[in-house]
């Protein structure tokens, strides 16, 4: 047990990753702001994520469709269908697919990147021509992934709720207004806006840790796999944490 | 007199209980290559990224071009950074860029970036012709072999002509033709830009061929200092383990 949970690792992990998100804020915005970085960055989590989350979104929209069907015709409201897709999406499940998924592409492929311009000394380069490779490598991609994560969680909503037009009338059928009018009169903006900002956090968390692992991976090839892979299983637990958080606080506020 | 451009006084620098330099001290006259000779995990490559600012050192003294490097904040640094070029054992190119952005980047932050554009070029051009790569410009840094990427590093450190060059092995890992291309090539270097440099090795033919100056890193000390055959001709048991 002591191997598999070592609560002093554990603790030296989450004071390292607090450290590292204290010094983003420091440095993040000071100047001088590397621009062209970031829309590089931008570019590469926004555009080059889209295939991935568009396609992922409407098989989630599709699937939660058709899977919900047979409980709803058991209790008689078949005609709610696209009332509790709608919701179900875009408060829950949309926004956590789409930033489990980034999880693993955004914050592994910053992890191995980073881990192995550690290891190949690129980092230190950096340094030495004048450059703060702080605000350069990790202060962009993390402003990047915050940024762009809820500009993707917005199209995987809509992409799935694509899917689940499709679900509706593989067995049933409703026409395409009447399927987006209850999708909604359902919804509200106490749904939607809670659920956009918590991708930003979402996104920060990926960006930061993803950042984290690799900036501070150990030397070697093995040291650049092990960053890579522990990036996405702790930015994964963390959107988990996010998003628990996330809705205690909602309740709170009484947005549910 | 001669003018030093890096004095080391006292320098100790230790990882855990590991005392890897233990009162070192060495100095570096303007216009001289000097070679640090010691054995593997000696505290060669330490010292010299003690030099740059990538490492701390826990007592003692660095004074870089007339100036304590210990009270130095990033803007002293980052001006320092601009008179002291640094190629890495490893090249440590920037394998997402271009040939062209590589020798470029050094100089976003620097007073070159002021330059017009073709200007910028022309010294991107001239640099990468002076290491003898002028036609790789536009080339990834996966594309060249082991000696070219060895090249376009020093190319991208000579781009901000500095004073001082610090070499960290630089023919390691190199076979014996290149390796002995690259040893000329520091001293064409040297001769070209008027820079000083230390050369950090256990390459004996490197060192030969590229050093006016030998100062041997033994158990994190100076243990001799000298020219290559004042060493070469020394009886200590220490110094002829490297020689023989």
């Amino acid at each position: 047990m002591k191997d598999v949970f070592n609560i002093n690792k554990t603790l030296e992990e989450v004071g390292g990753i607090s450290r590292f998100a204290a010094r983003f804020f420091r440095e993040g915005f000071k100047p001088r702001y590397e621009f062209g970085e970031l829309i590089r960055q931008c570019f590469w989590v926004g555009y080059k994520s889209l295939s991935l989350v568009g396609i992922t979104a409407f098989i989630m929209g599709l699937v939660l469709t058709i899977q919900s069907r047979p409980t709803l015709i058991e209790f008689g409201a078949e005609s709610m269908l696209p009332n509790m897709v709608g919701i179900s999406l875009v408060r829950e499940i949309s926004p956590v697919i789409t930033a489990l998924i980034c999880a693993g592409k955004i914050g592994s492929g910053m992890g191995a990147e980073l881990g192995s311009m550690r290891v190949t000394e690129q980092i230190d380069a950096m340094e030495v021509s004048g450059t703060n490779p702080f605000k350069y490598l990790i202060v962009t991609r993390i402003l990047a992934t915050t940024l762009m994560l809820p500009v993707l969680v917005n199209l995987s909503n809509a992409i799935s709720l694509y899917g689940g037009y499709l679900g509706v009338n593989i067995r049933g059928s409703i026409s395409w207004a009447l399927y987006w009018s209850q999708v909604f009169n359902a919804l509200s903006y106490s749904d939607l806006v809670p659920a956009i900002v918590k991708t930003v956090f979402f996104g920060f968390a990926i960006g930061l840790v993803g950042c984290y692992k690799g900036y501070y991976s150990n030397k070697g090839t093995e040291g650049v796999g092990r960053s890579a892979n522990s990036a996405v299983v702790v930015a994964s637990l963390l959107v988990f944490i996010v998003d628990l958080i996330a809705v205690q606080i909602t309740d709170l506020l009484g947005l549910t | 007199m001669k003018e030093s451009v890096i004095e080391i006084r006292n320098l100790c620098k230790s990882f855990g209980n590991n005392h890897v330099l233990k009162n070192f001290e060495m100095d570096l006259y303007r216009g001289e290559n000097l070679a640090v000779l010691g054995k593997s995990g000696s505290g060669k490559s330490v010292l010299i990224k003690c030099i740059i600012g990538l490492f701390e050192f826990d007592a003692g003294s660095i004074i870089l071009l007339g100036k304590d490097i210990q009270k130095f904040n990033n803007e002293q640094w980052d001006h320092m950074r601009r008179r002291v070029g640094f190629l890495f054992q490893s090249n440590a190119l920037y394998d997402s860029m271009t040939v062209r952005e590589n020798l470029e980047f050094p100089m976003r932050r620097h007073e070159i970036k002021k330059k017009k554009s073709n200007e910028m070029e022309g010294l991107i051009r001239e640099t990468l012709a002076n290491v003898g790569l002028e036609h790789t410009i536009d080339m990834m840094p996966a594309e060249l072999s082991g000696g070219m990427r060895k090249r376009i590093a020093l190319a991208r450190t000579l781009v901000l002509q500095p004073e001082i060059i610090l070499y960290d092995e630089p023919t390691t890992g190199l076979d014996p033709v290149t390796a002995r291309e690259i040893s000329n090539l520091i001293l064409e270097v040297q001769r070209k830009y008027n820079s000083s440099s230390v050369i950090i090795s256990h390459d004996m033919n490197c060192i030969n061929i590229t050093s006016n100056r030998v100062v041997m890193l033994i158990d994190g000390k100076c243990y001799a200092n000298g020219t290559y055959s004042e060493l070469n001709s020394s009886q200590d048991p220490k110094v002829r383990d490297f020689f023989d």
